[in-house]
């Protein structure tokens, strides 16, 4: 008897085994990004339902890891689309091409904010890009105004501007392997690093290298400047806090000298235990982000495998989906789930391109 | 000489005893001690969960008047059911909504209306509509699902302690309140939560598909490394001759034992998905990586068993004529088979609490269709808990923490299982 059954087992294991490397796929796969992953399934979602094709599955495995799957090849065994919280980067448009991957739909759904929160019970802070540079960067210009870098001294943050309260700089945020992270160095640390005028020297400088066709020392120069712009404090005060958003929500809450990094859309569903702090004058609301006033926002993008447009049912019908009105438009079910819309030029234009498969041009 | 030696012995026991006693009641103590530990964290662990989640086991629902007219429905011939299936459901809800508060005028005002119920409550008005088409064009008393911020709100509202309003602002409290005072909001069990698939609405989410999904998983991993782990095991216990090799391959066995579940999933991703060209997300290839790391366990609790099994009952057999295969078959492995079968279960509900491996082989994604078989995409529990608990939504916290009352279900069952199948399966020779 137990012969029999091994024999069966195997055989059973063996034939299921060859189906589904054969089978042909009948659902959308989508990868990337966890800052864009909330609003694509309820896209997603909502596709499943109201077509007959099935639910597209969505894996969140962040920007940069959803573009190197994507870029893996054609054929059902790669995914269809990729979400991402930053555009593509040129090394990675190569490397779809050197795998296959030629002719790429880029869509740019909508923006996000990036928050710099407190507990509520704790006061509103009225932060500049320039204080996050200065208390969150590794080295910062020496206080004593000469134009060199020192490691960042400041302890407190009434120590990076007197306006602010005595209280040590405590900061609760993402590691360096996420998107938000990469963002919050470039919009914000950047931002204020820039308000350096000699370092922002060095930016210049470089431009002017690559103009003279110095390109070795061009990129040397930007190296430099990115090193300085976006290099977070390794000495205490910067406190990596894993990927959940909802772990620095309650961290925040249990303690209240603390400020936290986290998207908008968290702010937006704990009002009622954490504030935005203001960044250069500016509250982090749905307005503000929209308008572009609020200044820490970034876009955020899906692409799509020209390739597999027709030989996946439902994709064309899906980008439909995401880019149609009630999606991600103005009143679209998106921005309830706190995603901030694009204006309304820009949006006709997204969906006239997403209709014609515009290939991406870098 | 002699006599005063012992009865120094005997005064230098009884000068120690005392102390002797109380050495050895502090040994105790650091034992109960211990375990006193261990059971207030077990407590501290249960209340929290229970605390958060037991509230995700209800749901309120809303009472309206819904008028199933063929107009707004946007139905012109009733037996065609592709427009059954596309008719404007939302439209005779948001209908019914304004109707029930007809003094909520405005874009603005209207839309905090309609987000009382759930925007899936289409999909129900459907179902209900196609199971009985007779109620088209009639007036309906229908009890809706409410969002999850109504829900939240009403279920923290009826709690003492603080309100937690939200995104419900001062109006839609006032509506909810209304609603309240005329009975028209009823909290009922949550029958969603475990009929439903996973959701961006949390309202809509349940757990029905991880929970397909893991026993989807659970059955392939067991019927590929039960029959695998007792054959290896038969043949290093009975036949295996005891030289350098079958050393290293036991050395190896324990190795792997201990070895991350991580490694597995890598392992999976670059055979099963990058050689044999598998799609991702499958229970097939999450069975099979999840029987790549309960392999050693079974293996190992196999040998073992095998080892308790009396030497003079194989000599018995063989004595009588046996083979040393019928030897194995009919006296062996029935004397090993609930050693085996407990290490098997152990090893089973290890694997079902594992998700590092998965994360590697796209198990860790957004899957809405219950799965029918083992060639569906799927998730499993654990990774849905792990993906409700990075959700923004405020009304996924008690769903993350009821999810894990399930798993914790599931875990003890298993064990319970486990030991029950030793003390009633145990023979003693």
């Amino acid at each position: 008897m137990k012969k029999t059954l091994m024999t069966a087992t195997l055989a059973a294991a063996a034939l299921a085994g060859t189906q589904v490397a054969s089978a042909a796929r009948d659902y959308i796969t989508v990868v990337g990004s966890s800052t864009v992953y909330p609003f694509a399934t309820v896209v997603a979602e909502r596709f499943g339902k109201s077509t007959q094709f099935k639910t597209p599955k969505i894996e969140s495995t962040g920007s940069g890891g959803g573009l190197k799957l994507f870029c893996q090849g054609v054929g059902t065994q790669h995914p269809d689309v990729t979400n991402a919280s930053r555009r593509i980067k040129s090394s990675e448009v190569d490397l779809c091409a050197s795998n296959g991957v030629k002719d790429i739909v880029e869509v740019l759904i909508g923006y996000d904010g990036i928050v710099i929160g407190n507990a509520k019970a704790a006061e509103t802070m009225k932060l500049t890009r320039r204080d996050l540079f200065l208390a969150l960067a590794k080295q910062v210009p020496n206080p004593d105004g000469s134009e060199n870098l020192v490691d960042n001294p400041y302890k407190t943050w009434k120590d990076v501007n007197p306006a602010l309260p005595a209280r040590a700089i405590e900061v609760l945020g993402p590691p360096p392997t996420s998107g938000t992270r990469d963002a919050f160095a470039e919009l914000a640390m950047e931002g204020g690093c820039k308000k350096f005028g000699w370092i922002k020297d060095i930016k210049s400088q470089s431009k002017k290298l690559k103009k003279a066709g110095q390109k070795a020392e061009a990129k040397a120069m930007k190296k430099k400047y990115k090193a300085i712009c976006h290099s977070v404090r390794e000495d205490g005060p910067y406190i990596e806090a894993g990927e959940n958003d909802n772990l620095i929500v309650q961290k925040l809450n249990a303690n209240k000298n603390a400020l936290g990094i986290f998207g908008f859309s968290f702010l937006d569903q704990n009002s009622d235990m954490i504030q935005g702090s203001l960044v250069d004058g500016k509250q982090p609301t749905f307005e503000s982000i929209a308008d572009g006033s609020y200044p820490v926002s970034r876009p955020l993008y899906f692409y799509v495998k020209k390739a597999h447009i027709g030989v996946i049912p439902g994709m064309k019908e899906y980008l439909a989906e995401f880019t149609s009105e009630k999606a991600f438009g103005e009143e679209g079910y998106l921005t309830e789930k706190g995603m901030i819309p694009l204006g309304d030029s820009k949006r006709s234009q997204v969906a006239a391109d997403v209709k014609n498969l515009k290939n991406l041009s870098m | 000489m002699n006599s005063t030696e012992k009865m120094n012995t005997i005064d230098l026991v009884n000068k120690n005893l005392a102390k002797r006693y109380r050495a050895e009641k502090r040994f105790k103590a650091y034992g109960i001690a211990s375990i006193g530990f261990g059971l207030l964290c077990l407590v501290f662990l249960f209340t929290d969960i229970i605390g958060k989640g037991y509230t995700a086991f209800v749901q309120s629902y809303i009472q309206l008047e819904v008028n199933l007219d063929a107009d707004t429905l946007d139905i012109s011939d009733p037996s065609d059911p592709n427009q059954i299936a596309g008719a404007n459901y939302m439209g005779v809800v948001k209908k019914a909504l304004r109707e029930r508060f007809p003094d909520v005028s405005g874009r603005r005002d209207k839309r905090k209306l309609y987000r009382l119920v759930s925007n899936g409550s289409g999909f129900d008005l459907r179902k209900m509509l196609e199971a009985d088409p007779s109620i088209l064009n009639t007036k309906q008393t229908i009890w809706l699902i409410a969002d999850d911020d109504i829900d939240t709100y009403i279920k923290s509202a009826s709690k003492d302690g603080k309100v937690f309003t939200g995104r419900v602002d001062e109006q839609a409290q006032g509506w909810v309140k209304s609603l309240i005072d005329n009975d028209e909001v009823e909290t009922r069990f949550n029958t969603v939560f475990f009929t439903n698939g996973d959701s961006r609405e949390p309202e809509q989410a349940g757990i029905r598909g991880a929970i397909m999904g893991s026993l989807f998983t659970m059955f392939v991993t067991l019927i590929l490394s039960f029959p695998i782990g007792v054959a290896a095991a038969v043949y290093l216990e009975e036949y295996a001759p005891k030289n350098k090799w079958t050393d290293l391959i036991e050395v190896n066995i324990n190795n792997l034992a201990a070895v991350p579940s991580i490694i597995f999933g890598l392992l999976g991703v670059a055979i099963f998905i990058g050689m044999f060209g598998m799609q991702r997300s499958l229970p097939l290839v999450g069975g099979m990586v999840l029987t790549l790391m309960t392999l050693p366990t079974i293996i190992i609790s196999s040998r073992a068993a095998i080892k308790a099994v009396p030497p003079s009952i194989r000599e018995a057999a063989l004595g009588i004529g046996a083979s040393k295969m019928q030897m194995i078959l009919h006296h062996v492995l029935p004397l090993a088979m609930p050693g085996m079968l407990t290490g098997a279960i152990i090893g089973l509900a290890q694997a079902l609490g594992e998700t590092a491996p998965l994360l590697m082989i796209g198990m860790v994604a957004f899957i809405v269709d219950i799965p029918g078989g083992v060639a569906d995409p799927a998730t499993v529990l654990p990774v849905q808990i792990f993906l409700w608990s990075d959700s923004p939504e405020r009304a996924f916290v008690e769903r993350t923490s009821a999810a894990i009352m399930v798993l914790l279900g599931f875990l003890i069952i298993m064990n319970a299982l486990a030991v029950w199948l030793r003390k009633r399966l145990e023979r003693r020779w």
